[in-house]
């Protein structure tokens, strides 16, 4: 990483930052779940694995520039054209190298798949351009939306600055909520295009498949607020359906939980307009003391 | 262009030497060079066409916020951009210089077939007529992406036969050049070059042929399904009618991840011409080089999937998919060890074709690292659709490909020109290039691992800073192009004479034997190979 001073000091002002989105400005995150830091672990390995190779194949081809040089004498060796041990040599050790990495990799990918034992599940819906989100057998579902200051901020020419709005194009009216230390599975469909549901902090990114239903899991270890954006171009407004998925203790959650349900019967019952319980922001107070 | 001013003086020197006159020369076009010259040159003028949709784009990512363009519209340039650079910039100037080259290289007089020749070039200028026109359509350009993935591009709106139709024309020139290519080596090569004495451009330009005769039907194909289903009534594609979103996604992976070899192949044989040459030492390795190709070739069949490692696939496919692809570092860590052994104890020198080549050999190796980590299924859901991807396939295809491209340019501009060229603003355009390319892509990586997605317009303030750095890279490179169309349109109006050998250095292949600029029927006479 050549710009890693520069990366490291702009990442300490980030940290800095009171409204800080992702942990930093060049990598990926070590996350909050135990699958997140084990990606970012091979991540790591990968990238020392190519920075090894790198310093060998750089190194002899620097060598060579340097060393072979027809302007400092270099007579060329006519003899060396071909040697069959070599290409073995250079074709075996990659692939020693390569089931080395595999190894560790299948192990992690058989992990994230298995969606058993779930404890708690969230159907996510992507539709142009929102989410929406049910707790299965909850009786609770809302839409999740682009924040109203963002989405102003971001209409072309608004002369906004967006460096003056909370979260910019992170936020949303409406933020997934989830309790800590708890197995989530998350179904995942959509309803009229491709979109893709991905929070960096959990690993988790699964296509969201009109006509299909992909699944997905994680288990947060941390209470706190974690952000995400739609990855599948989804259209015109691809780039402005955020995910804000809000980690809250398993009391805190209890509670939230029975807030919406209470909502959800009183709309049911014609007792409050539907759009009241949407506009609700859940455990603002709570979310913001854990941060 | 780069000769068609040229051959007056040198006419004298080759008696069968007539050239039709007139604009006639190029629209009945059936000599190999003239159709490699229109070929380059189209490809020069989509470089810079979808050079500068890139350059909006890098505008509009410049800092946070909406300034200059509709997000609808920014889809449509993200999309324009892929689909002009790779059938209008890259695939062309390779065929370009597999028209100018072939038969040079294998001692024929021109190309097998002459007419399927002029007929291959003469669709591409009208396919991205109607690609380009459907920006003036309601409902502006296609903006569902280069990958047309359904349900998404089946929204849009009349630009959407317009592409399709486009990306026909495109596929059946692209399958008659394929065949062309074929035919040729397989029929016109001298006396005595058997098959592992071809010179490794037309190897990996015959590998490269088979990859397209396989996969553009296959694309042919899924377009007219997304067709069928938008026009006709079919459900495909169409959920609701019991089809399936995620096959179109197979199919058309099936065609492009060898289609992205069909991009890197044919730059592999250009820098295993011009390492060799500027080493002064025969090319390390050429058996292991040419099985190498084939591998990779052979590989590009089964890894299609590893593009989706997110749609939710069996575990079972996504280990296989997994280790398949990582299975591509072996064939191409082969490659890149030869020719870095191709310059141990050589005799180097840096021409501007070196410069070139040597940064492909670095820059490529770094886009194939990244490629590795993206092999790691578990990492690939952080990488995929993020700007780290965008780096990775920014880095295997602009300092990979196009500078290979360059670099060949450069190595046969004066034995198509007959002209030396300005070597200095050739390495101008090389420093500047190469430079300002890393500034451009290399932030990306580090934009996407911290969490920014692609195709998006705007983005969080914490992503600003690299996004300038990249955006000001851009420009840089983006201007520096200007200085390769300077250092071409002087060497095509005269300069310095060239010699047969044009370098200072022994060069390998018949091209050299013949004089600079080369005769119009390049070897009237098949040549003796020994």
């Amino acid at each position: 990483m050549l710009n890693r001073k520069v990366a490291a000091v702009m990442t300490s002002l980030a940290v800095a930052a009171p409204t800080l989105a992702y942990e930093s400005t060049y990598n990926l995150p070590v996350g909050a779940t135990d699958v997140s830091a084990r990606v970012y672990g091979l991540h790591m390995m990968m990238f020392w694995v190519c920075i090894a190779i790198a310093v060998v194949v750089f190194g002899m081809m620097i060598y060579s520039i340097v060393k072979f040089r027809r302007s400092k004498g270099a007579v060329a060796d006519q003899t060396l054209l071909h040697s069959t041990k070599v290409e073995i040599v250079w074709t075996l050790i990659p692939v020693l190298i390569l089931i080395a990495t595999a190894i560790p990799a299948a192990r992690t990918l058989i992990v994230m798949e298995d969606t058993r034992n779930s404890e708690l599940s969230i159907k996510v819906t992507g539709q142009q351009w929102m989410w929406h989100y049910e707790y299965i057998g909850k009786g609770v579902d809302f839409y999740s939306r682009l924040a109203a200051d963002s989405n102003e901020a971001r209409q072309l020419k608004s002369g906004i600055d967006p460096h003056g709005v909370k979260d910019y194009l992170l936020n949303v009216d409406n933020p997934v909520v989830v309790p800590v230390n708890t197995k989530i599975r998350v179904l995942l469909t959509g309803n009229d295009v491709i979109h893709s549901w991905w929070v960096p902090d959990f690993a988790v990114k699964k296509d969201a498949i009109p006509g299909f239903i992909n699944e997905a899991w994680f288990k947060s270890n941390k209470v706190g607020r974690f952000t995400g954006q739609c990855t599948e171009l989804c259209g015109r407004d691809h780039g402005f359906m955020p995910i804000v998925v809000e980690v809250l203790s398993k009391e805190d959650f209890a509670k939230w939980l029975a807030d919406k349900q209470t909502a959800a019967k009183a709309v049911a019952a014609g007792e409050v307009a539907p759009a009241a319980t949407e506009t609700t922001t859940p455990a603002a107070a709570t979310t913001t003391a854990a941060l | 262009m780069a000769h068609a001013d040229t051959h007056a003086s040198h006419a004298a020197d080759h008696h069968d030497d007539h050239k039709p006159h007139g604009i006639g020369r190029w629209l009945f076009a059936t000599n190999h060079k003239d159709i490699g010259t229109m070929y380059l040159v189209f490809a020069l003028i989509m470089f810079f066409i979808g050079g500068t949709m890139a350059m909006v784009i890098r505008l509009e990512l410049f800092k946070p916020g909406m300034q200059f363009v509709d997000p609808g519209f920014y889809n449509s340039l993200v999309t324009s951009h892929a689909l002009v650079m790779i059938f209008g910039a890259v695939m062309p100037a390779f065929v370009g210089l597999a028209n100018w080259m072939i038969p040079l290289q294998i001692g024929a007089p021109d190309m097998a077939l002459p007419r399927m020749n002029n007929y291959s070039f003469w669709i591409m200028p009208f396919a991205f007529t109607l690609l380009l026109s459907s920006f003036f359509t309601a409902g502006g350009g296609p903006a569902g992406g280069w990958t047309l993935y359904p349900p998404l591009s089946l929204q849009a709106g009349d630009s959407f036969p317009l592409t399709i139709f486009a990306i026909h024309m495109m596929g059946a020139s692209s399958i008659m050049g394929a065949i062309n290519v074929i035919v040729t080596i397989m029929n016109m090569r001298a006396p005595g070059m058997t098959l592992l004495k071809l010179p490794l451009f037309c190897w990996t330009w015959l590998i490269t042929a088979y990859l397209l005769i396989a996969v553009m039907p296959v694309l042919a194909g899924a377009v007219t399904m997304l067709l069928t289903d938008h026009y006709f009534g079919t459900s495909f594609f169409n959920p609701a009618g019991g089809g399936d979103p995620v096959m179109f996604q197979h199919i058309f992976w099936f065609f492009g991840h060898p289609e992205v070899y069909i991009l890197i192949l044919p730059a592999f044989g250009i820098v295993s011409e011009i390492i060799p040459t500027f080493s002064r030492k025969p090319l390390f390795g050429y058996d292991a080089m040419v099985y190498a190709t084939a591998s990779i070739a052979f590989l590009s069949f089964i890894v299609w999937a590893h593009h989706m490692f997110t749609v939710g696939m069996p575990l079972a496919g996504q280990m296989f998919f997994m280790m398949s692809t990582m299975l591509i570092a072996v064939p191409t860590g082969v490659k890149v060890f030869n020719w870095t052994t191709t310059m141990w104890k050589g005799s180097l020198s840096f021409e501007p074709p070196m410069l070139f080549a040597l940064a492909f050999l670095f820059l490529f190796t770094i886009g194939g690292f990244s490629g590795l980590m993206l092999a790691i299924a578990p990492a690939d859901y952080q990488y995929q659709d993020t700007y780290f991807v965008v780096a990775h396939f920014h880095y295997v295809l602009v300092p990979g490909a196009v500078f290979a491209i360059m670099a060949g340019v450069y190595y046969w501009l004066p034995k198509w020109t007959g002209h030396m060229y300005n070597m200095t603003l050739a390495k101008w355009h090389f420093w500047v290039s190469a430079i300002s390319v890393n500034v451009l892509f290399f932030p990306q990586h580090f934009l996407g691992l911290s969490g920014m997605p692609r195709r998006i317009p705007d983005y969080n303030v914490q992503f600003t800073d690299w996004n300038m750095v990249s955006s000001i890279g851009g420009f840089v490179f983006g201007l520096s192009q200007l200085m390769f169309v300077a250092v071409i349109i002087q060497s095509a109006r005269g300069g310095p004479k060239a010699t047969a050998k044009v370098w200072d250095a022994e060069p390998s292949g018949l091209e050299w034997t013949v004089p600079s600029p080369a005769p119009y029927h390049s070897f009237t006479d098949a040549p003796e190979v020994h």
